[in-house]
């Protein structure tokens, strides 16, 4: 956070004029040696004067916010290409771009070095959780479960190129439908709002339809938890964002994809990192084939290799927790999940009687003995 | 003078790579020998066309060794042995060599010449697409078979037994089901030269290459 400002502040004084290029090129100049702070008391005392330009900016997207413009400088190859930033997590960067190939696109999950850490600490810790991502990634792979590839990397630069996964995610899709039905009620009758009420009367309404795909994903969802737990993986942070559903048409060759397959200009990278990735895909399409894609589960960065019924169940806990806060009405929905993830391997009514225990107690174990 | 492809990647836009595939050496155990007397104008990689999976599996090699080298954190002495080396899912250079190099029975040869890094003191070392296919139509006594404009037809002699057996992946009663008798038939058939086994299990061998991509990039971790 504190890295932000500075490269905010680093732009601001160094080319007040708002030249598009300048924005971009300075800071990362700046960036590269934040650690040794070279010249920030330098420029400090200009700032004030900078200061209400930053209160009344001149177009609604002259402030970006600050978690999506680019501050990090990717190490090499990637230091010069102009990248578009997917997601910010605490630990990683995702950025889209292509490989191999200007027409494949792929996700570039960046691990920053982080300057609170002592460098070498920060270097261990760095390239074992990259592995044990990519590694983890490879198992599921390999033994069928549907996540994204690993296409290359290099984990002493703590960056990983992962398998674009074209689709929405389990969030988006319950979101959609929550506001839908919600929609359904209000006008069928306003004064009835409660949840279990709302599914029956979209149910009545005629929508069993596209219910019954609802279920159908949930189904799957389950399966999928079900097959990753059973491979000796749990994924640690297990939540409906990190469910994707994958476009139907999933053959890499016919798909022409929009991405920007070299440089971009500044004000067209500023702009994709403005816009929310998931307000990106047009809303226009049919729900029906959104909801029928294949379930990936995606962001292994807290996963881990363990059978422990205690893991599965903190993992299926989570998932319950993300449902539950979607809306009241996706409860009836996760227990369609678990009915199947029951039935998905052996061992998996064990691990739904622990899910039991982790409900009174939370995900921590208590450490009071 | 042979076809020769030269493929940029990504990121790396100012490297070019040459690729040039041949079928039907006669000579593979001299340029072998070339190679183990570590003759300067033999700084190539040359592989067995049937160790390739796809143009992916090649570029993605490719990518990592140019970057190692790049980085200066190559495992070996130069760029073309480390593509040799990065195909390999074991950090075993011999291993890798005995693999994915040829032998001298080889019949067909995969020659990839990274076009900007070999440092000779003539400064001979920057090599055009030309100037690598005119070297290797002299040296390779063989058909010149084009890669492709993607490099699609890498693939056309691969081995898809081999292929799984050397990263063990499609080992019978693995959830992939390229099972061996299975991976076998169908390199017959690509053996035939008309690359209609795959038609039908284009996504298994796509879900092959994603776990070889995979494998390629944690190994030696």
């Amino acid at each position: 956070m504190n890295v932000g400002l500075e490269v905010a502040c680093g732009q601001q004084t160094n080319s007040p004029e708002k030249d598009v290029p300048e924005l971009i090129d300075k800071p990362s100049k700046i960036a590269r040696h934040h650690h040794i702070f070279p010249t920030y008391t330098l420029e400090f005392p200009t700032l004030p004067a900078i200061m209400p330009e930053i209160a009344s900016p001149p177009s609604p997207i002259a402030v970006p916010p600050q978690s999506s413009s680019p501050l990090h400088i990717l190490p090499p190859p990637f230091t010069d290409s102009n990248l578009t930033v997917l997601t910010q997590g605490a630990e990683a960067l995702v950025y889209l771009t292509t490989f191999l190939t200007p027409s494949t696109p792929v996700v570039l999950k960046y691990r920053p070095p982080k300057p609170y850490r002592h460098p070498i600490l920060d270097k261990r810790l760095t390239k074992a959780r990259l592995l044990a991502e990519a590694r983890v990634l490879v198992k599921c792979r390999k033994e069928g479960v549907k996540v994204p590839g690993v296409i290359g990397g290099d984990y002493e630069n703590g960056w990983l190129v992962l398998e674009y996964i074209d689709g929405v995610t389990t969030r988006k899709c319950l979101d959609e439908w929550v506001h839908r039905v919600g929609m359904k009620v209000v006008q069928q009758d306003r004064e009835r709002g409660n949840a279990e009420r709302k599914l029956e009367a979209a149910a009545e309404n005629g929508v069993q339809g596209e219910e019954q795909e609802l279920w159908d994903l949930m189904r799957r969802v389950g399966s999928a938890v079900g097959k990753l737990h059973e491979i000796g993986v749990c994924h640690g942070d297990l939540t409906t964002s990190n469910l994707m559903v994958r476009k139907k048409a999933r053959s890499r060759t016919e798909e022409p994809h929009p991405w920007p397959a070299g440089r971009q200009t500044a004000s067209a990278i500023r702009e994709a990192a403005i816009t929310d990735v998931d307000a990106a895909p047009s809303p226009a399409e049919p729900m029906e084939s959104e909801l029928s894609g294949d379930i990936v589960i995606i962001d292994f960065g807290l996963a881990t290799q363990t059978i422990a019924d205690e893991d599965r169940a903190v993992d299926l806990y989570v998932l319950e927790r993300a449902f539950a806060a979607t809306h009241p009405a996706a409860e009836p929905l996760f227990r369609e999940v678990l009915k199947v993830y029951g039935d998905s391997f052996k061992g998996a009514k064990v691990v739904l009687r622990r899910l039991e225990d982790v409900r009174l107690r939370g995900r921590k174990r208590s450490m009071l003995g | 003078m042979a076809a020769v492809r030269t493929f940029f990647l990504p990121h790396y836009p100012t490297y070019p790579i040459h690729i040039c595939m041949f079928q039907d050496v006669s000579n593979a155990a001299y340029l072998r020998s070339q190679l183990l007397e570590a003759n300067p104008d033999f700084d190539y990689a040359f592989l067995d066309a049937a160790m390739i999976l796809s143009a992916s599996h090649l570029l993605s090699a490719s990518f990592l060794a140019l970057h190692a080298h790049l980085t200066h954190r190559s495992k070996t002495r130069t760029p073309h042995s480390e593509l040799v080396f990065r195909l390999h899912p074991n950090p075993n250079i011999g291993e890798a060599y005995k693999r994915f190099g040829i032998s001298d029975s080889s019949s067909t040869l995969i020659a990839v010449k990274f076009g900007k890094l070999s440092k000779r003191e003539d400064g001979k070392g920057d090599m055009s697409g030309e100037d690598v296919g005119k070297f290797l139509g002299e040296v390779v006594q063989g058909k010149c078979v084009d890669v492709g404009e993607q490099g699609e037809e890498v693939e056309r002699f691969r081995d898809l037994g081999r292929i799984g057996k050397v990263y063990k992946v499609g080992a019978p009663g693995n959830k992939n089901g390229n099972g061996n008798g299975n991976g076998k038939k169908r390199a017959r058939e690509d053996a035939d030269g008309e690359g209609d086994g795959d038609t039908e299990p284009v996504d298994k061998v796509l879900e092959m290459e994603m776990v070889i991509l995979g494998m390629m990039t944690i190994k030696g971790s």
